[in-house]
């Protein structure tokens, strides 16, 4: 058997095959289960809908000529991110159903299971992305010039994938299914609202415009935006950028020694 | 033959809670050893270490030559584990769940699909195999599980309470399906609470109370530790039944009596054989106790633990139920890790 001359360390390339098959089974999840897909896409939907009807007529915002415009780069950060709320939730569950422990006791590769998951969740959200832009474009939404759709969507899903980390370690410590459920996104709600997201920071009192400046969340959205209107993102982009190294340089080894240590 | 499962010394807490307090127990290859103990006594640490899941505080432990801490990686490609409940993906077919699991052994993916087939078949799961787990029972759950843990045909398989929250029938077709494997040459390490379990599928039994193997032999050894046989005497009248043990224990017995005073009936170990039946209907009869049931039986291992520590297997405070004791247990390691 093949499996029975494993050396002390598993080889790089049994490290890249054990993360596929991890993203090939967290994938063939949503396959499956098409209400996670539809929950994770119906409420981007109605707030594309809602927002779009009920606010854009009232918020003239600079720079653009019909909200639309200003609100699809807010929708799809947003999606992006609260969908990354799923990858703690997910491990969370495998975690409390044993899952982990069959996982643990085979000679894979000790990071394939978040790979896998975080992996997963990516692809997810490209899927979700897209139907987004969709529905985007039913209202009226255009993307200016290719190169900045594909800029943009690349900056969503690369936020996406950086919370998914934060999202893995969050699962990993609370280690309970409802905990993650709620642990995971109670911070995340307030931290998209109080950005660029859905209006601008501008019009925000002046505290709360020192904290939204601040985040992760408006600098993405900001070259998000810009990319989308065939504008050049400047130094938000790179903001933005850094942001989502630093996160990743933070939590990839966080959650990965947390899993080392699940006990 | 060899020693395949060697421990000595392991200690392991969690927090202020002592799981295990010094195990030392091997198993020779090829044979099948049933670790017994109620909730709570240490079997799953043990399991856990064994299978590199947690690490021992001290004490070593090898199996088939690897290092629990040293080689768990190797260790990993010779072991297969089936835990307290099913860990298998409800949301995948049968048959996916055995591919994934074989490729993560690194078999290449004919070979992980033709494992996967032939696994389906062994456990009578052919006919589900390409329906998603969320259908499947709980006896189905538990053989695919158990498939899951032989997909790399391991040395030394352990199974954790595999019957644990099965029907009777299940468990039945399960235990049928353990005995194949272990007539294969599998080496098993089987921890249990159910003292019947042991009893059928073991060659060995140790006994574990309080993190420490407080016994270890045949079921047979086991129960002579118990002093031969055991004497069941039911009265007529259950309000006389400490009465019975009085005079019973005067006369015929080797050891305590046990007072069911609910079921009017007493047990009292004996080595007199079956003279003893004799005496004690003359005893009783002077005394005017009518029996209603008299019986001189081979000790359960029920009577073994009895004898061994002074109570029954089943403690009432710890309810039979792994998921419920799990979390407990993990939520003490929690504390210890924060």
């Amino acid at each position: 058997m093949s499996a029975a001359a494993a050396p002390a360390r598993l080889p790089l390339s049994w490290t890249v095959r054990d993360i596929g098959a991890m993203t090939r089974r967290n994938i063939l999840r949503y396959v499956r289960i098409p209400q996670l897909l539809v929950f994770s896409t119906i409420q981007p939907v109605m707030f594309v809908l809602l927002f779009n009807y009920v606010f854009g007529g009232a918020l003239r915002v600079p720079g653009v000529l019909h909200y639309i415009d200003y609100l699809m780069a807010g929708i799809f950060v947003q999606t992006a991110i609260f969908g990354s709320t799923q990858t703690g939730v997910g491990l969370a569950e495998d975690l409390s159903k044993g899952m982990i422990d069959r996982f643990r006791s085979l000679p894979m590769a000790r990071s394939a299971v978040l790979a896998g998951r975080t992996l997963g969740d990516l692809f997810r959200n490209v899927f979700v992305v897209l139907l987004m832009t969709g529905v985007a474009y039913l209202v009226g939404f255009r993307f200016h010039g290719l190169l900045g759709a594909i800029g943009a969507l690349g900056l969503v899903l690369l936020v996406g994938f950086a919370f998914s980390w934060i999202s893995a370690t969050i699962g990993l410590l609370v280690r309970n299914v409802e905990a993650a459920q709620t642990a995971g996104f109670i911070w995340v709600f307030p931290l998209v609202f109080a950005s660029s997201a859905f209006a601008p920071v501008a019009t925000m009192p002046g505290w709360l415009q020192g904290f939204a400046k601040a985040t992760p969340i408006t600098t993405t959205v900001d070259a998000v935006r810009a990319l989308s209107l065939g504008r050049p993102p400047g130094s938000e982009l790179w903001w933005s950028l850094a942001w989502i190294a630093g996160i990743l340089l933070v939590f990839v080894p966080f959650a990965v020694s947390r899993y080392r240590r699940v006990t | 033959m060899s020693e395949i499962v060697k421990a000595e010394g392991l200690h392991r807490s969690f927090g202020q809670v002592t799981a295990l307090d010094g195990v030392d127990l091997a198993v020779r290859e090829g044979t099948v050893l049933g670790l017994l103990g109620p909730n709570g006594a240490g079997k799953t640490t043990f399991v856990r270490i064994l299978t590199t899941l947690l690490l021992p505080d001290r004490g070593r432990a090898e199996v088939a030559g690897y290092d629990v801490v040293r080689d768990a990686t190797m260790l990993r490609t010779v072991i297969g584990l089936a835990g307290q409940y099913a860990a298998v993906d409800e949301t995948l077919t049968g048959h996916e769940n055995l591919e994934l699991v074989g490729r993560l052994y690194h078999l290449d993916r004919a070979e992980a699909r033709r494992r996967a087939g032939e696994l389906l078949e062994r456990f009578d799961l052919s006919g589900a195999g390409h329906r998603v787990v969320r259908t499947y029972s709980g006896g189905m759950r538990r053989r695919l599980d158990l498939a899951a843990s032989l997909v790399n045909r391991p040395r030394v398989l352990f199974l954790d309470e595999p019957t644990t929250g099965l029907d009777p029938r299940s468990r039945r077709a399960l235990w049928d399906m353990i005995k194949e494997l272990v007539a294969d040459g599998t080496t098993l390490l089987l921890t249990t609470q159910y003292l019947e379990e042991a009893d059928r599928l073991a060659d060995e039994i140790a006994v574990i109370d309080l993190g420490q193997v407080i016994a270890r032999g045949t079921a047979d050894e086991l129960k002579d530790k118990v002093g031969g046989e055991v004497l069941e005497v039911r009265v007529a009248d259950r309000a006389r039944v400490q009465a019975a043990a009085g005079e019973v224990a005067a006369c015929c017995g080797s050891g305590e009596p046990q007072v069911d005073a609910e079921a009017g009936e007493l047990t009292l170990p004996t080595a007199e054989g079956a003279a003893v039946l004799v005496d004690v209907v003359r005893r009783l009869d002077a005394a005017g106790i009518r029996i209603s049931d008299l019986a001189l039986r081979r000790p359960t291992l029920d009577d073994v633990f009895l004898a061994l520590t002074g109570r029954g297997a089943e403690r009432p405070e710890e309810p039979d139920q792994p998921r419920n004791g799990r979390r407990a247990r993990r939520r003490r390691r929690d504390r210890s890790a924060a």
